[in-house]
């Protein structure tokens, strides 16, 4: 059936007119905002990523130049590209393993199970700019507290954020430090499996790594995927931290994709090398979404009761 | 619940296995709560070594080994590290011109699209939700550009509506969010409403909106500290200092003492600084914490 058939077939009555008139009314300021600020901007975005603009003069049509440009000859993105892939690959594993550990430490038979859930979660929620500040000063090699304590304990010092080595562990280490949400997610899916599971595991003669392989990370894999996929999309975007703690250093090593978008178009003005830059991004994001929900069938279990 | 299920599981093992609380259960409890209550101190730490370092003096913070609870304390380094830049002028900047316009406009429109999406029938609905839906997918960069281009076009940077205005406009998110709950809402409750004359607007107004307060809470709170820990959005469109969230004002007052010249208060400075700014995270997380667990716990739900 085309479009313009199933159109004509769909003669709506002055009821269902109605409806419509209410319905798009209660909606409209979402779909006004989806052409101001989506589609419009997405269209102009795939233009301007043909083109060479400064702000100063119009845009003018350079073909694919942006694109060959950043794949080929950008000496930059040679080196931006496997920096965020290993920032951000690093950055949603480990967070997500943290966050899955201490869930699973804190739903165990535990006292004081609130109390230890809102100290896991808080970081999470901290300014960046704060985050920033407090650990730049904690890494500091000089004055921070923990080279300090090395120090006192006559130990060499780690030049967490100075050296090109250690300062994308770094910045992982932080993210895993506020992976708040992420644990937040699985304590509740966690609290959600059924018992029953357990107590007939149990009668089946099951240890308690048999419980946790067999039923608990089944139990909690649609939660994984979740943090697995947001954490990819909102990892490719990071921008706050990386540019207020190391701002791409030192030598480059934390300059990551959105550091240098943003270079490109805020300070040397190239909006149409950093529309493509977005593009290749989001082309990028969807290859890796799609990827991950390809695999997940493999291993995402979901129970026959929670349909929808 | 969950209590009648430890009672439960009491009389399974005190039933079943009589004493089997052994040297092996003893140890395993030690060793989880040795490693929980080390992750604690590891993920606290940070936030101490901040709010305490705010109080030192120059002689205290060159100290090796570092000192952890400064004698004496100089508390008024929090009263001068306000003062050295107008962080006043920011803290009212951020509440006044950034955090509360927005949480007005995401909860209002919010509102209304959730209503739509979630409780009213039209032809066309379940595909434009979906396309809302995959706009979260889109990474802010490919729309950053022109949207900039737009705002510039219109005048607007160096001003908070670039910041604010669109969330007049709802977004993917908080549209999932509230409709999620107004669908736990039974349908009944808006029928009777419309057999007794009530018009839609009646029915959110009346019936929905005293029934969802919480999850508007929710989308209050979340939209609240999204506009105070923002810093790349002032970033972009804000570079005139009179305008400055307290984000920007944070962020560029290490340049500030450098210029002013003070160096062995430096990092007292800025972390008195730090920590003011999260004292107000603090002090809502602490209010509202289950507010925001739910509130988190049931954005995973679609997973």
């Amino acid at each position: 059936m085309t479009f313009a058939q199933r159109l004509k077939i769909r003669r709506f009555s002055p009821k269902e007119r109605r409806q419509l008139a209410i319905g798009l009314l209660f909606a409209s300021p979402w779909i006004l905002g989806f052409l101001f600020w989506t589609v419009y901007p997405l269209i102009s975005s795939l233009y301007y990523s043909f083109t060479r603009y400064d702000l100063l003069r119009p845009p003018v049509f350079i073909g694919l130049q942006n694109y060959k440009e950043i794949l080929f000859t950008d000496p930059h993105f040679k080196v931006v590209l496997p920096n965020t892939l290993f920032y951000v690959f690093f950055s949603v594993t480990l967070s997500t393993l943290t966050a899955f550990l201490v869930a699973y430490l804190l739903n165990t038979k535990i006292v004081g199970r609130p109390f230890f859930r809102a100290i896991f979660f808080f970081p999470a929620i901290v300014p960046i700019t704060v985050v920033a500040m407090m650990w730049g000063y904690l890494l500091n090699p000089q004055y921070g507290a923990i080279n300090a304590v090395l120090r006192a304990l006559q130990l060499p010092i780690i030049p967490f954020l100075s050296n090109p080595d250690l300062a994308k562990p770094s910045l992982v280490m932080i993210n895993m430090w506020a992976c708040g949400y992420g644990m937040v997610l699985f304590l509740a899916s966690l609290q959600d499996v059924p018992r029953e599971l357990y107590e007939a595991a149990i009668v089946d003669g099951a240890n308690e790594f048999h419980k946790f392989w067999f039923i608990t990370i089944p139990m909690v894999s649609p939660v994984i995927l979740f943090n697995l996929v947001t954490g990819f999309i909102w990892g490719f975007q990071d921008f706050s931290l990386p540019w207020l703690l190391t701002n791409g250093g030192p030598n480059e090593a934390t300059e990551f994709y959105a550091l240098h978008l943003f270079r490109n178009a805020f300070r040397f003005l190239r909006m149409g090398k950093a529309s493509a830059m977005a593009w290749l991004l989001f082309i990028m994001i969807i290859i890796f979404t799609y990827l991950l929900f390809k695999t997940s069938a493999r291993w995402v279990y979901y129970g026959s009761e929670d349909k929808k | 619940m969950d209590e009648t299920y430890s009672q439960a599981n009491k009389i399974v093992q005190t039933s079943g296995r009589r004493k089997k609380i052994t040297a092996i259960d003893v140890v395993v409890a030690f060793v989880k709560y040795t490693i929980i209550l080390l992750l604690t101190v590891s993920f606290i730490l940070p936030l101490y070594w901040m709010a305490m370092s705010a109080l030192k003096i120059p002689e205290q913070v060159f100290v090796i080994p570092p000192i952890w609870f400064p004698n004496p304390a100089r508390w008024i380094n929090y009263i001068e590290a306000w003062k050295v830049d107008e962080f006043s002028l920011y803290l009212f900047n951020t509440v006044f011109r950034y955090c509360l316009p927005v949480v007005i406009g995401t909860v209002v429109s919010n509102t209304f699209v959730a209503y739509s999406f979630g409780r009213l029938k039209w032809p066309g609905r379940d595909v434009l939700f979906a396309i809302c839906l995959m706009t979260m997918m889109i990474p802010g960069q490919v729309t950053m550009v022109p949207v900039f281009i737009i705002f510039k076009h219109l005048g607007w940077i160096n001003s908070f509506k670039p910041l604010v205005i669109p969330s007049f406009f709802a977004s993917a998110y908080n549209i999932f969010l509230l409709r999620q709950f107004f669908r736990t809402i039974p349908e009944e409750l808006s029928d009777s409403a419309r057999i007794d004359g009530a018009n839609e607007f009646q029915i959110l107004a009346y019936v929905i909106l005293p029934l969802v307060k919480p999850a508007l809470a929710v989308v209050a709170l979340f939209s609240f500290m999204g506009a105070w820990n923002d810093y790349m959005g002032p970033l972009i469109y804000i570079n005139q200092s009179d305008l400055f969230p307290i984000s920007l004002g944070l962020a560029s007052l290490s340049a500030t003492l450098n210029q002013v010249g003070i160096k062995g208060l430096a990092y007292p400075y800025l972390m008195a600084v730090s920590t003011l700014v999260t004292i107000p995270i603090i002090l809502i997380f602490f209010f509202a914490q289950r507010t925001f667990i739910e509130g988190i716990a049931l954005t995973g739900m679609k997973g």
